[in-house]
């Protein structure tokens, strides 16, 4: 981006090389940065704001009620929320969206490729493409019913796989209600958000690269593993951290498929700060936040550098 | 009273916040007491929770749209008068309240509540549940559910410490009621689902719920035909709401004229009416002022005085449960 806007500045400034045009550009240049003053106000309000007041919040005590901010100074929340059931979450979250980001990740891949080969204009990729941006966005409490009404020991799947082999999947270890589920559960928006996501860096693949190899005596295997391979792997790394983002905040789903039997970190945020059992503890519940905070401001930072990498070949 | 009924009516408005209508009764509560006193109610948030009512009372203090009354769970009433949030006020039937069931400063009282019950569904539960040790019973594999995590719902909350009594604990020691729910999961009967209600009985998902007694009969009850509520013969836990007016109410006559109503005879009865049971039911039982239909709907109370956790209990009950369940019941 920064690059692109110095390379249309550039010649205007040299070709005018006068006073007038001078001005021009410099206004040119603060109108520009005007525009994106609204912008820049909604990242202050919507994102910048609220991250200082649950980094101050953190690190205030809550003794003795409610009040959140005018307690003194503290390390007990940040330290209790490293610890225990506290740490069990932040663990167990971390490796459901690491699981969740890898496996929807490869499963997306394949598809989006299946996509990429089929011709334009195809119906089936046009409906599949469809399809994916649905149930990318199909989450929260109604995702966890669709699954307890069709797979649950009652659901209308179940009751037809017995009907059609005699056999009862949740007699054989099959279940909804652990992290096991919940990861099943997730697969049906990651691996449709995964082709959306990674369908671009397939389209910027240009055919003149495989022509190319194939001209200098490449077969599949080696194009794949010399030209396209090493320019997808950013760009396929990066939605792994994009699917690990998106697991790692979902909270509505697993908490009805849970019960709260399974420790993440966004479901015990929740009981801390809406629940009607824990009173007082909202202070945790900020230091929880704070340690999600960093844990993506450091995912996403891996995934800036990715995307620059990304960036050299899909221009 | 009547100088307090004056001095409502002149504020002539009333907010409350988080009171959902289908819920104990509230939407025949608040109208009938906006039609005898033309006062007008401003129902905030209706599907709430307490801790959002008190982020509410803190938040809109001073501007007029501040709620005048909260409906409470106990623990958020007791964090509130130490916060100083409440401004004390005795109700004229202040005496008909249980001791255990109100601050003595009169910061927050006991409105209504009910006791952790067993429902099920006949059509799906061959053999009729009587208590929470004859629920470890194979023939209810996939069975029992809860309405939600016992760290975020009062209610599930509650039928662990129930569990706990009935299994050698007591309101010092809710471990054993962890440890009950671990085994039944073990055995596979506990199905730990978030959304337990009417749909997960009806699909047959969570066939027997262990909830309030008046959610049961309010809620599940008018969906499945024939469904039974008990209360576990192993264990009575009895939980209830608390009241408390605003410390910084922009309608403090209003808000005290609402509270006279909710404990007078017509505002218990008319929670009685909504499948909830009103702190001063035994009065009004020994009275025979009690709208009887609406008390013979819930499953009869055990006997002998109602028990509640102290503070103490409650909050420490709640830690073990906090740190506990996932680590115990989960796999």
């Amino acid at each position: 981006m920064a690059e692109s806007t110095t390379q249309a500045g550039v010649p205007e400034a040299v070709a005018s090389g006068t006073r007038p045009g001078r001005v021009a550009t410099s206004l040119r240049g603060t109108l520009r940065w005007l525009g994106v003053l609204p912008f820049g106000v909604y990242i202050a309000l919507g994102l910048i704001a609220p991250t200082i007041a649950i980094a101050i919040v953190s690190f205030k005590s809550s003794s003795g009620g409610f009040v959140k901010s005018s307690g003194g100074f503290t390390w007990s929340n940040v330290d209790t929320a490293l610890h225990g059931t506290y740490l069990l979450g932040l663990k167990t979250s971390i490796l459901l969206s690491i699981a969740t980001a890898i496996v929807p990740g490869i499963f997306g891949l394949l598809i989006a490729y299946a996509i990429f080969t089929a011709k334009r204009g195809n119906l089936l990729r046009q409906v599949v493409i469809t399809a994916s941006g649905v149930f990318a966005n199909f989450g929260g409490v109604p995702l966890a019913f669709l699954f307890i009404a069709t797979l649950s020991t009652t659901g209308i799947v179940t009751g037809w796989i017995k009907d059609i082999s005699g056999v009862d999947i949740w007699n054989h270890g099959f279940t909804l209600y652990n992290a096991y589920g919940v990861f099943f559960v997730y697969m049906y928006f990651q691996i449709p958000l995964m082709v959306l996501v990674i369908l671009p860096a397939f389209e910027g693949l240009k055919p003149t690269w495989r022509e190319a190899a194939q001209n200098m005596g490449a077969g599949t295997w080696q194009y794949w593993r010399y030209v396209g391979g090493p320019v997808l792997l950013p760009s396929f790394l990066g939605c792994l951290l994009l699917l690990f983002g998106s697991a790692f905040s979902a909270y509505a789903t697993a908490e009805a498929l849970s019960g709260g039997t399974i420790a993440l970190t966004p479901i015990q945020i929740g009981a801390l700060l809406n629940g009607n059992v824990l009173a007082g503890e909202e202070n945790l519940g900020y230091a929880l936040g704070l340690i999600m905070v960093v844990i993506i401001v450091i995912v996403m930072i891996i995934y800036a550098i990715l995307q620059r990498r990304a960036a050299r070949w899909l221009r | 009273m009547s100088a307090l009924v004056k001095a409502a009516e002149k504020e002539g408005h009333l907010n409350v916040i988080t009171l959902p209508s289908n819920w104990a009764n509230y939407g025949a509560i608040m109208k009938d007491f906006s039609a005898k006193y033309h006062i007008k109610i401003t129902d905030a948030n209706p599907e709430g929770s307490s801790g959002q009512e008190i982020t509410a009372v803190q938040q809109l203090k001073g501007q007029s749209r501040a709620p005048d009354v909260v409906d409470v769970g106990t623990p958020f009433a007791v964090e509130g008068a130490n916060d100083h949030l409440w401004a004390p006020y005795k109700v004229a039937t202040w005496s008909n309240i249980p001791s255990n069931a109100k601050d003595t400063n009169g910061d927050w009282y006991a409105d209504y509540g009910g006791y952790v019950a067993i429902g099920y569904n006949p059509a799906k539960v061959k053999v009729a549940p009587t208590s929470f040790a004859s629920l470890d019973n194979p023939a209810y594999k996939n069975m029992i559910g809860l309405n939600n995590s016992p760290t975020t719902a009062g209610a599930a909350f509650a039928a662990v410490y129930a569990a706990a009594l009935a299994n050698g604990g007591s309101f010092g020691n809710i471990e054993p009621g962890i440890k009950y729910f671990a085994h039944l999961k073990q055995i596979g009967n506990f199905v730990p689902t978030a959304i337990g209600g009417p749909t997960t009985v009806q699909n047959g998902t969570t066939p027997i719920l262990i909830w309030w007694d008046y959610l049961l009969a309010s809620e599940v009850k008018p969906v499945v035909p024939g469904f039974k509520i008990i209360i576990p013969s192993d264990s009575s836990y009895a939980s209830y709401y608390d009241q408390a007016i605003s410390a910084t109410a922009p309608d403090p006559a209003a808000a005290r004229l609402w509270e006279e109503y909710l404990y007078s005879t017509t505002g218990q009865n008319l929670w009685l009416q909504g499948f909830a049971r009103p702190i001063e039911l035994p009065t009004l039982v020994s009275a025979g002022t009690v709208d009887k239909t609406a008390y013979a709907e819930l499953p009869p109370a055990p006997t002998g005085a109602l028990t509640f956790p102290t503070d103490a209990q409650q909050a420490s009950a709640e830690n073990v449960v906090s740190q506990n369940w996932a680590t115990q019941v989960g796999s």
